[in-house]
């Protein structure tokens, strides 16, 4: 009786384990399945119209002369938002996260977390939306602009995406430095400005690195917001004032349109492999700088 | 803020719970009606107005017909209707000849009712000095021939030229007709949606910008609409022809219509649709 009792959950024990390691997998099996995907539907570009068609110097898919599928003014347009959105976003975001881990009052604390966190939440539609009609005007009479519609109110935009991740993940980065540190360096005389920016970021600069990392990863995919507001038009260039055209606003824009298996179709699928390989490079650099830093401190 | 958070959540579910109900209620009388076709119209975002109209107006003469209208672009509804997931197609460019094809080999027979006209508007900023362009100047204008107003008879500034996505149907219409097949210059910045083009045309004095007529006529004063070849840009002048920016609006089917699409399409055509295409700013058949 007992016996059987036991072995009955010996049982259960081994299907709950295996359920886990299932779902578990099925992050694995995604990926692969995406990677995969991908692929086949971008191979049969190789053949025709070949990679090379890749390395043309427009992005020109509709068109009654000749198309063109040259993917570097979206790489370009990518790049170009993404760094000018990491320029504006980390210095808002690690000040932030100082501030609400090291200076706020536990009542001031609890006032701003609210409001970070709603900002997390805010559908993208709507944040470029309100780039849209806010942003892109305030900009265009700012600079002295001809349209508004430029590569800077992209990154703006996603920099307000991007501060409540780097807020929140650095501020818990900061949280967790040893309330020793703090102590000896207000012990051997540091002022408190000297033991944040001396001890306490470079103490917690693994986990505001994986913050920041994040922050970028969001950049970096989002669509919606930054197709509304950077005019889409693809230039090669490196100017904030001009349009820019991102990966992600060209697969959701053209998507709809393409004819199922034209080369148009692959192309597409080939500027989702690219993205691909850019948030994998990122993450990998991401990795390389966690544990070199875990490195340096053990 | 414990007690903050569970509140929120209250909050969340009642709305939640609100919302499924009134989801149910709704559910429930629709399907107590006699006849339970549910058809399905896709396709060009330039005739959601359009379609969406003369469903409600269809299913109020015959009740139990259910009609869903869904946007998406010209290409998207085309797919749709090739792919069976539509059951009409709204498409504001004609059916390319590749698609015909992918249908043909699909078992799926596109069958072509041009149910209304709409002119295409040229809108400027109210204050922008240019009230006239030629097809001639607008094309210089879009392949990039021509960058400044200067060129095109007008005062010394920068133009910023702006276009649909090329997933419109609007877009293909007007590389094809206005630019004469040419391609759009690379500097064209390309909206998402006909309301990004009104919303950067009313705040840019010196942008300029393609929508439907319809669409010009409904943002009033924050866009003007020239003439184009000195004709001016309203229904009249496209159901004459004389203005030179117009096109078809297509409704496609899956061979010959039958039953409720057959009634639905009769419809369109009908006294009472044409008269909802007037009513939405579209031009009409005759």
């Amino acid at each position: 009786m007992t016996a059987s009792k036991r072995a009955k959950r010996r049982w259960g024990e081994k299907a709950v384990q295996v359920l886990l390691t299932g779902a578990a997998s099925t992050c694995i099996l995604i990926v692969v399945l995406i990677f995969l995907f991908n692929a086949k539907e971008a191979a049969p570009f190789v053949l025709e119209p070949g990679l090379g068609a890749l390395a043309a110097e427009r992005w020109s898919p509709v068109s009654f002369q000749a198309q063109a599928f040259g993917i570097l003014p979206l790489v370009t347009g990518s790049l170009l938002v993404t760094i000018l959105a990491t320029i504006i976003a980390v210095p808002f975001g690690v000040c932030g996260a100082v501030y609400l881990s090291e200076i706020a009052t536990e009542p001031e604390r609890a006032f701003f977390k609210p409001f970070i966190e709603l900002l997390a939440g805010i559908p993208s539609v709507v944040i470029g939306f309100f780039g849209l009609i806010v942003i892109a005007p305030r900009l265009k009479s700012l600079f002295g602009l001809n349209s508004g519609l430029v590569a800077l109110t992209g990154a703006i935009v996603l920099a307000l995406m991007a501060v409540p991740t780097i807020v929140t993940i650095s501020e818990d980065a900061i949280r967790s430095v040893p309330e020793s540190y703090k102590q000896a360096s207000l012990a051997l005389g540091a002022s408190r400005v000297q033991t944040i920016w001396k001890v306490i970021v470079p103490a917690a600069l693994s986990g505001i690195v994986a913050a920041v990392m994040l922050g970028i990863g969001r950049v970096v995919g989002e669509t919606m917001a930054v197709m509304m507001v950077t005019g889409n038009a693809a230039l090669v260039t490196l100017s904030p004032f001009e349009s820019v055209r991102t990966m992600t606003a060209t697969i959701a824009g053209e998507m709809g349109e393409v004819a199922f298996g034209s080369a148009h179709y692959r192309a597409l699928f080939w500027v989702g492999i690219v993205l691909l390989l850019f948030t994998f490079v990122l993450n990998a650099a991401a990795q390389r700088v966690l544990a070199k830093y875990r490195m340096f401190r053990a | 803020m414990a007690g903050g958070k569970t509140g929120a959540w209250c909050i969340l579910a009642v709305v939640l719970f609100a919302a499924v109900l009134a989801g149910c209620s709704r559910g429930d009388k629709g399907a107590g009606g006699a006849d339970k076709a549910v058809i399905q119209i896709k396709g060009s975002d330039t005739m959601v107005h359009l379609a969406s109209a003369w469903a409600e107006e269809f299913m109020k003469e015959n009740k139990g017909a259910q009609i869903a209208v869904t946007g998406g672009g010209s290409g998207t509804g085309i797919a749709a209707l090739i792919n069976g997931t539509t059951d009409i197609c709204a498409s504001s460019r004609d059916i390319k000849p590749e698609e015909i094809e992918q249908a043909k080999a699909k078992g799926v027979e596109p069958k072509e009712f041009t149910v209304a006209r709409d002119g295409i508007a040229i809108v400027v900023n109210p204050k922008s000095p240019i009230d006239d362009l030629t097809t001639e100047q607008i094309r210089r204008i879009y392949t990039g021939e021509a960058t400044n107003w200067n060129q095109v008879g007008g005062p010394d500034a920068k133009i910023t030229a702006l276009s649909r996505e090329s997933s419109s149907g609007t877009y293909v219409f007007f590389q094809e007709h206005v630019l004469e097949k040419q391609d759009y210059a690379a500097s064209v910045r390309l909206m998402p949606a006909t309301s990004g083009i009104i919303q950067s045309v009313s705040q840019d004095e010196w942008a300029i910008g393609y929508v439907g007529l319809g669409y010009a006529e409904q943002a009033g004063g924050k866009v003007k609409a020239l003439r184009v070849d000195g004709v001016e840009a309203n229904e009249a002048n496209v159901l004459d022809a004389s203005y030179p920016i117009a096109r078809p609006l297509h409704l496609y089917t899956n061979g010959e219509p039958e039953g409720t699409i057959k009634k639905f399409v009769d419809f369109c055509l009908g006294e009472k649709g044409q008269a909802i295409v007037r009513e939405q700013g579209y031009v009409t058949l005759k």
